[in-house]
């Protein structure tokens, strides 16, 4: 997916005027942050499981190689083929090629959010080779001009139900409907004869199980399994080589965390383990089946300050929580992955330069750190991020300048008590009468939307020393 | 019992009065307090704009200043939480440093939570201040778990409490984000207004000078004239 983040300004700007966008943000408050917080109230060792979620992360991650090897032995063992992807074309080309192997002329998909960062439906098309998104939010994007998803879960967040009734009336042909079952029925008869003349099904997976060599994927509409164990010939599991887990215990360890924070489901309407294509006997599944894993940035990070983002399981509490994420959506991030993972992610994946926005962009309100079941310090490494910006000059001269100035006066005391007896004084001649300031010339981002109130009048420093004056005085009389 | 009183830069420049409140709520609960002069800020600008080493400087500064007294209190969550929290973490390879930081930071303490676990106050007054909203700031909750602090002392006070929709969440201030990304604080910030006005109350009151500059400009851009107090205010009667 091609980068777009340098632009998170002017986009984030837009995002804040579209009144429609505004309104169907709101929902993700009102549906996602409420429901997790019923579901984690109903679990008497919320904590207790988030340690051992951390725990069990943090081992893999600690020995990624060793688990690699181990899930590799025993999915090949069950007769899938694993193959390796350094970077996003690599990948595409080894998809392309199996389903070049296999003679695939249709592929339907579940959702993937890897399939986005490496633009799998594009390679597909260039081919000649049809994808079909599966999944009803991805589907919908699909049909509106390949756009792109705003959230990693609920990828059409930012649309309402009558921009998606017009959509369907238009893509289909077919007369518009307003209620959500009739437009669910007719998605779901549109996709069923994919279903049925598909070649090749791709998923992603939640999580590789060493241990079995299996794919555990989660969805609420089933349409994973019917990319899987319908017709496909095929089936390809595309997902990041950091999403391992040593046992089945372990998946069940991770799964009260997951859709309890994603959704504030207890459990998902459907977990899959996906274990091996079709054997003799067995009456479904796949003919042959393949991991494609792939790193693209994610060794990088192994040994390195941002080693813990690796720990991330995709839930999208942080983004669901974030007060930045709410109000602009996640088109303006600009990339696959939007809200506090997406801005320590995004720098760490496209390069620091092409993202300098994004761990910028967040008032370190802390709330994506609490929220996030696997406890990744978000706003630690998003202030990382900055002091590498920092480091390597890449901020605006404007604000290098008025920082370093700030600092040389603050650690001089004598000369701070100055500069603030003067700020003061300016500021409160700026603030008139009512004591507010409309607009300011320095910081003038501020007085967009509010006023800066006036100070009270004199520093406080200037009245403890003159009360410290006084009270000598009173002493001495 | 030795308070060094942190004032931070904000108090200082823009709401004294917030600090002298401090002083009296202190030496009511019959602490001595010092209020070092050579104190300018925690140092928290610099360590969020990633300007790691002024942040350090600063840090090491305010350790020196403050390291003598048996307490150190701080009107203000988010300074505060810079202190406790992230002074250790600025001088991670620093090990002698950073044992200082640590010391100084098990004896920091945001004021409200001071007054209600450590030198509970001798003789409570009754605030006018008619009905009350309370913003919970996003580092004092967070960082250090100031909740029912506030909400104890303010009951004690005699405040009637109108809990507002969403009080946990961050008013859109974030430092310099509110100046770099304005439109996005300011749309925030919007929000946090309307939620404080559906109350009806007279004054919404804090513990965190950066949320009540943030809140009380948008309050007065919307032509709201409900009040914006910190919570020292309220509980030492000089509203």
């Amino acid at each position: 997916m091609q980068v777009q983040s340098m632009h998170f300004k002017q986009r984030s700007g837009q995002k804040l005027a579209d009144v429609r966008l505004q309104k169907n943000l709101k929902k993700l408050a009102d549906k996602f942050v409420t429901a997790r917080s019923a579901a984690i109230a109903e679990l008497d060792d919320f904590e207790a499981t988030r340690d051992a979620a951390v725990e069990r992360r943090n081992r893999v991650l600690a020995t990624l190689d060793v688990w690699l090897q181990t899930f590799e032995r025993n999915a090949t063992a069950r007769g899938a083929a694993v193959l390796y992807a350094q970077t996003h074309e690599e990948a595409t080309r080894l998809i392309v090629e199996i389903a070049t192997l296999h003679g695939v002329r249709k592929v339907t998909k579940s959702k993937s959010m890897v399939s986005e960062e490496i633009g799998l439906n594009h390679a597909f098309e260039a081919t000649g080779i049809t994808p079909v998104e599966t999944d009803l939010g991805e589907y919908i994007l699909q049909i509106n001009d390949n756009e792109a998803p705003s959230h990693i879960i609920a990828p059409v967040i930012h649309k309402d139900k009558e921009e998606i009734s017009d959509l369907f009336a238009r893509a289909h042909a077919l007369p518009r409907k307003t209620e959500i079952t009739q437009l669910t029925r007719e998605a779901r008869e549109v996709l069923r004869s994919h279903f049925l003349s598909a070649d090749m099904g791709v998923t992603g997976a939640n999580f590789l199980i060493a241990e079995t060599g299996s794919a555990a994927v989660v969805t609420n509409e089933g349409n994973e399994g019917m990319c899987t164990i319908m017709p496909p010939k095929v089936h390809v599991v595309l997902t990041g080589i950091e999403k391992l887990l040593p046992t089945l215990e372990d998946l069940a360890t991770l799964m009260r965390l997951l859709p309890r924070s994603a959704t504030g489901q207890q459990i998902s309407n459907y977990l899959s383990l996906l274990t091996g294509p079709r054997r003799a006997g067995e009456v479904d599944g796949p003919e042959h089946m393949y991991y494609v894993l792939l790193d693209a940035g994610r060794s990088a990070l192994i040994g390195g300050e941002f080693q813990e983002m690796l720990r991330c399981i995709r839930c999208g509490a942080c983004m669901n929580h974030c007060p930045v994420y709410q109000k602009v959506g996640g088109h303006a991030y600009g990339w696959v992955y939007p809200g506090p993972m997406g801005s320590v992610l995004t720098p760490n994946y496209v390069g620091i330069e092409n993202a300098l926005d994004l761990p910028q962009a967040a008032t370190f309100c802390n709330q994506c750190s609490v929220v996030c079941p696997v406890k990744i310090p978000l706003p630690d490494l998003m202030r990382k991020l900055r002091e590498q910006q920092w480091q390597r000059g890449l901020r605006p001269w404007s604000e290098r300048l008025g920082m370093t100035a700030w600092a040389f006066v603050a650690k001089r005391p004598a000369l701070y008590a100055l500069a603030t007896q003067a700020a003061v004084r300016v500021l409160g001649w700026m603030g008139g009468g009512d004591r507010r300031i409309r607009s300011l010339r320095i910081g003038g981002g501020w007085t967009i939307g509010r006023d800066f109130p006036a100070p009270s009048g004199r520093t406080f420093r200037e009245l403890y020393a003159a009360r410290g004056v006084r009270r000598q005085q009173a002493t001495r009389e | 019992m030795k308070i060094g009183l942190f004032v931070t830069c904000l108090i200082d420049a823009m709401r004294p009065e917030i600090g002298f409140a401090a002083i009296k709520l202190l030496e009511e609960a019959g602490c001595e307090v010092a209020v070092p002069s050579t104190q300018t800020c925690c140092g928290q600008p610099a360590y969020n704009s990633g300007d790691a080493a002024s942040a350090r400087a600063l840090a090491a500064k305010t350790l020196n200043e403050f390291e003598s007294f048996d307490f150190v209190v701080v009107p203000s969550g988010s300074c505060a939480g810079q202190i406790k929290v992230h002074f250790p973490q600025l001088f991670e390879n620093d090990p002698p440093l950073r044992a200082r930081a640590e010391r100084l930071a098990a004896k920091t303490y945001e004021l409200t939570d001071f007054l209600v676990n450590v030198a509970p106050r001798r003789s409570p007054h009754a605030a006018a201040c008619g009905r009350i909203t309370y913003h919970d700031s996003c580092s004092g909750l967070r960082e250090m778990g100031i909740k029912t602090q506030p909400r104890e002392l303010l009951a004690q006070a005699g405040a009637e409490l109108i809990e507002m929709k969403d009080c946990e969440q961050c008013c859109g201030f974030g430092g310099t984000f509110a100046v770099k990304y304005g439109d996005i604080s300011g749309a925030i910030v919007d929000e946090k207004c309307h939620h404080v006005q559906a109350t009806g109350a007279d004054a919404v009151v804090l513990g965190d000078l950066g949320c009540m500059l943030n809140i009380e400009g948008r309050l007065r851009r919307l032509g709201v004239k409900t009040r914006v107090l910190h919570v020292a205010q309220i509980l030492a009667g000089s509203v």
